[in-house]
């Protein structure tokens, strides 16, 4: 079967790829271009490993097919930093310890990016629900919110 | 609110402080590496076929059709491994059998559970490896099956293995039986004890199979050269037990093979067997070409070690005042389809955490048509102590005391023979039940619709083999070298231990972990031993370098080394009068190190005994929705003798996964079987386990008490965490409801029907 010509925008730059039709945007991203950092934990949306954004919205990358991506604009973990300057809630997850293993981190990052950007003022329950569609093993949670919270306090303040 | 009560207070510059760990950047950037990260050039992508039936004699396998696929380039079955000896060999907390291992990773004679391994492909693409696997013709006779172990220990029940006498059988076993092995201990005499008892309460619990549930499933790439070496990257806890065991299976050397460890995304235990690895490298030798092979978290669910579930009968014996002057302990323990589960810790634990005179357990090992259980964190501990912490909550309702003077007043302490034989040394049982009576949550009344749980829970912690090294390099700058996978978080406390030991900053030590041809032997990263052990070994190749730099001050200075010290990260004379000497700091030793005798280097290697053990109390506040079954958390503490926190934050981290593991055990977490002794959950929308929005804050109280046969009093913290849960989150059902659970999890569904069975009761109470 012939291979499917896709145009797209990742991390702000413009990038094409041949896929085959059923193949994920999951697969695409960590086999045909290299960008590993978005995780395969489940395939089936269960646990928020695979987190990116399509257009602004969050979606796990292993439940949209690759030719989705057509003019679509992606962004991943791979382009949360900017240059050497870690993104506040990167600094922040390594301050805190907001990581034990790391499998699960690109995926509360894009996640909680995507909270913050919506709602700047969240509580601890928005926080609690809004990233309750990515697992955690290691952590139990505790100091990925809190972490999330302080970013979300910091972020304000240097606003105003 | 979490409190951390430092013994060491203004002791330590480094330790105990909390650092950034030094792959932090790494792994929120997505540039760390974990197992299904890496690819080879050329690589093939190898796939397996699985078993569809819970027990099946295998007649024939024809691989014929799937060979000539075009694009399949090798394809394996067990015929491809030599057969293995009957030969016990240790894996971290649980041992396992070369036999047995390699009929694991591919069915033999039979296959003994759905999802077992029996034929694999390599091809040169996912998707023609897929074709391949339905080519493959299995000729099967579908067995009898049995799942659940009180079945599997019944006579006339479905035999696994043919061969399989009870070990400690009494009398002797002269008939195979799916009961592998019975286990005693005993201490004192359980009879007289309960004899003299003026209250016995007694009473059966059991507990299902549940996953270590790790994000990252498994996923390993293999590459065989011609010469017979063969280069393999794995998400491993154990890269020198990858090597150790793939050595045996493919009738290789162990320096023919070089495993390196990738970043691994969470194992608890699950991660320190091989599944793909053989399989992996023997199609890699047949095709001679790398190959990769990746789970699917169903086949993480099926064919991976899950911790076993056990049914557990307790009673326990005491006097009006609550003194406990008898117990007994029956567990018997999936050990799913090949012997082995970890029945002997979760004996050894079940009373551990008490000073009791006259005590008797027993335990069996049962093997039963599910995947072979592997170690989840503690391993077997939580199941025994599910059952024992839940009938001392009976006990103290029954006797109207507090659950935590009730413990006190039975605690163990330095000098308490346990009933495996072992006499504690300094241990923080006592101060830790304190901790948590005169925490914040405890002294805070309980919230109205809530009610409150509390339980205890104690874990060995193990030593064994570890190697490290240390190098000065050029510009006085410190790399730590260590076998052990990073985990969660101990690059970061071995650096902080080798700055201490150093006196230099934390940010001038780079820690890195290095593949089996690069560091000695390393034992995996389990037991709670990494901080503890590998850490040892860092203190002592640290200890090793500074030795050497002093001898190379004393060399510039011409003075006797002896006369030399070592001090704040610099050579200084030991006193006025071996000489006036400016210090030589790092940094000045390696600029010269080519004039006094090249590069200065420590290492060290060490079997390490006098591990800590841990113990750890928590309580939790929670609502029952008595209509749904529905359990909701309100509040969490969990308190721990941690011995010396290296690393709060990630000491921290340990109490609070594990605890969240626990309740996801205790309320949810489950394997469920069909009748064809088919997994129905084999995913994480049916398995559930507990999401952010499922808790509140776990606090934390992190109580020091060293281990004085550390150099910094260090105590393995991982293991404990995951035990108090389980019954803390019963007993707490239990004030809430009057109704007492004894099966786990503590679902909706079981929860709702024991909560209407207990309706007409509970109505007539009130």
């Amino acid at each position: 079967m012939a291979k499917i010509h896709v145009n797209t925008t990742i991390n702000g730059a413009p990038t094409e790829f041949l896929c085959d039709a059923n193949q994920t945007l999951l697969d695409v991203l960590r086999d045909n271009l290299g960008l590993t950092g978005s995780k395969e934990g489940c395939g089936s949306g269960d646990c928020g490993a695979c987190s990116v954004m399509v257009n602004g919205r969050l979606v796990c990358s292993c439940l949209v097919l690759a030719p989705e991506a057509q003019g679509m604009k992606i962004e991943t973990i791979e382009g949360m930093a900017e240059g050497d300057k870690l993104h506040p809630l990167q600094k922040k997850f390594v301050e805190m310890a907001a990581l034990q293993c790391g499998i699960c981190t690109p995926g509360f990052l894009i996640a909680s990016k995507a909270l913050l950007e919506k709602y700047p003022n969240p509580t601890e329950d928005e926080v609690r629900y809004w990233l309750a569609g990515n697992l955690c093993r290691c952590t139990g949670y505790d100091k990925i919110v809190t972490a999330v919270l302080d970013v979300a306090a910091e972020m304000r303040e240097s606003a105003r | 609110m979490s409190e951390h009560r430092p013994n060491t207070e203004g002791k330590y510059k480094w330790i105990g402080t909390r650092p950034d760990r030094p792959d932090g950047a790494d792994k929120v950037t997505g540039r760390a590496r974990f197992g299904a990260d890496f690819s080879l050039p050329g690589q093939l992508i190898g796939k397996v076929l699985r078993s569809p039936h819970a027990h099946a004699e295998i007649k024939s396998i024809d691989t014929s059709k799937a060979l000539a696929l075009s694009g399949v380039k090798g394809v394996i079955t067990a015929a491809d491994f030599p057969d293995q000896p009957n030969l016990i060999v240790p894996t971290g907390e649980m041992q396992v059998n070369m036999r047995d291992i390699t009929r694991n990773i591919m069915a033999r004679e039979k296959a003994l559970y759905e999802g077992h391994p029996v034929a694999a492909v390599a091809a040169v693409s996912e998707a023609i490896a897929k074709q391949a696997l339905a080519l493959i013709k299995v000729d099967y006779k579908v067995l009898p099956h049995v799942i659940d172990v009180a079945e599997a220990m019944k006579p006339g029940a479905p035999l696994l293995h043919d061969h399989l006498l009870t070990e400690g059988a009494n009398p002797p076993a002269s008939k195979p039986s799916n009961i592998a092995k019975r286990i005693e201990f005993k201490k004192g005499d359980a009879k007289a004890g309960f004899a003299q008892a003026e209250v016995v309460i007694e009473k059966d619990y059991t507990t299902q199979a549940v996953h270590q549930g790790y994000i990252e499933p498994h996923a390993t790439l293999a590459s065989a050269a011609e010469d017979g070496q063969i280069q393999v990257w794995s998400t491993t806890q154990g890269h020198f037990q990858v090597r150790g065991f793939c050595a045996r299976l493919l009738g290789l050397e162990t320096s023919q093979i070089r495993v390196t460890p990738t970043e691994i995304g969470g194992g608890f235990g699950g991660k320190t067997v091989v599944y793909l690895e053989p399989l992996a490298m023997r199609l890699s030798q047949k095709a001679g070409k790398p190959v990769k092979m990746t789970m699917a978290r169903e086949d993480v669910f099926r064919a991976s070690g899950p911790a076993p579930g056990g049914n557990v009968k307790v009673k326990i014996g005491a006097m009006k005042d609550g003194r406990i002057v008898a117990a007994e302990c029956i567990v018997e323990m999936q050990a799913g389809a090949f012997p082995g589960s970890p029945v002997g810790p979760a004996c050894m634990c079940s009373f551990a955490c008490y000073d009791i005179d006259n005590v008797y357990i027993e335990g069996f090992d049962v093997v039963s048509n599910r995947p072979k259980v592997a170690a989840y964190r503690a391993p077997g501990a939580p199941i025994s102590a599910w059952a024992v912490e839940s009938t001392l909550d009976i006990l103290a309702l029954q006797l109207d005391m507090d659950p935590i003077d009730l413990r006190l007043m039975n605690a163990a302490k330095a000098g308490t023979k346990t009933a495996y034989g072992v006499t504690f040394n300094t241990i923080g049982m006592v101060e830790t039940l304190e901790a948590v009576k005169h925490s914040a949550h405890y002294r805070t009344p309980v919230k109205h619709g809530y009610a409150r749980g509390v339980a205890a829970g104690f874990w060995f912690n193990i030593g064994a083999d570890s190697s490290a090294a240390s190098h000065v390099g050029e510009d006085g700058s410190v790399t730590v070298i260590s076998g052990n996978p990073d985990i969660g978080g101990s690059r970061a406390s071995l650096a902080l231990m080798a700055a201490e030991e150093l006196g230099v900053d934390y940010n001038r030590v780079r820690p890195v972990i290095a593949d089996t041809a690069s560091i000695g032997f390393n034992f995996v990263t389990g037991g709670s031993r990494v901080t503890f052990a590998t850490g040892l070994a860092v203190v002592n190749s640290v200890r090793d370098m500074i030795r050497e730099l002093k001898v190379r001050a004393a060399k510039i200075w011409k003075i006797d080394p002896e006369a030399v010290i070592w001090e704040g990260g610099m050579a200084k004379p030991a006193g006025n009068q071996v000489g006036t000497f400016e210090p030589l700091s790092l940094a000045d030793l390696a600029a010269q190190a080519g004039r006094t005798g090249g590069p200065i280097n420590g290492h060290a290697q060490l079997n390490v005994t006098g591990a800590g053990p841990g113990f750890g109390v928590h309580c939790v506040d929670l609502k029952v929705d008595e209509d749904t079954g529905c359990v909701t958390v309100g509040r969490y503490t969990a308190a721990q003798d941690v011995g010396t926190a290296i690393h709060p934050s990630y000491v921290e981290g340990q109490l609070q996964g594990g605890a969240v593991q626990g309740v996801g055990w205790a309320l949810n977490e489950e394997y469920i079987y069909n009748a064809k002794g088919r997994l129905d959950n084999p995913g994480f929308l049916d398995y559930r386990m507990p999401v952010a929005s499922d808790l509140p804050k776990i606090e934390t109280i992190l109580v020091e008490v060293p281990n004085p046969q550390h150099p910094y009093g260090v105590r393995g913290v991982g293991e404990v965490p995951i035990i108090p849960p389980l019954a803390a989150v019963g007993n707490a059902v239990a004030r809430a409801t009057g109704v007492r659970m004894v099966d786990l999890p503590m679902s909706p569904p079981r929860l709702s029907a024991a909560l209407d069975a207990a309706r007409p009761r509970r109505m007539a109470a009130e």
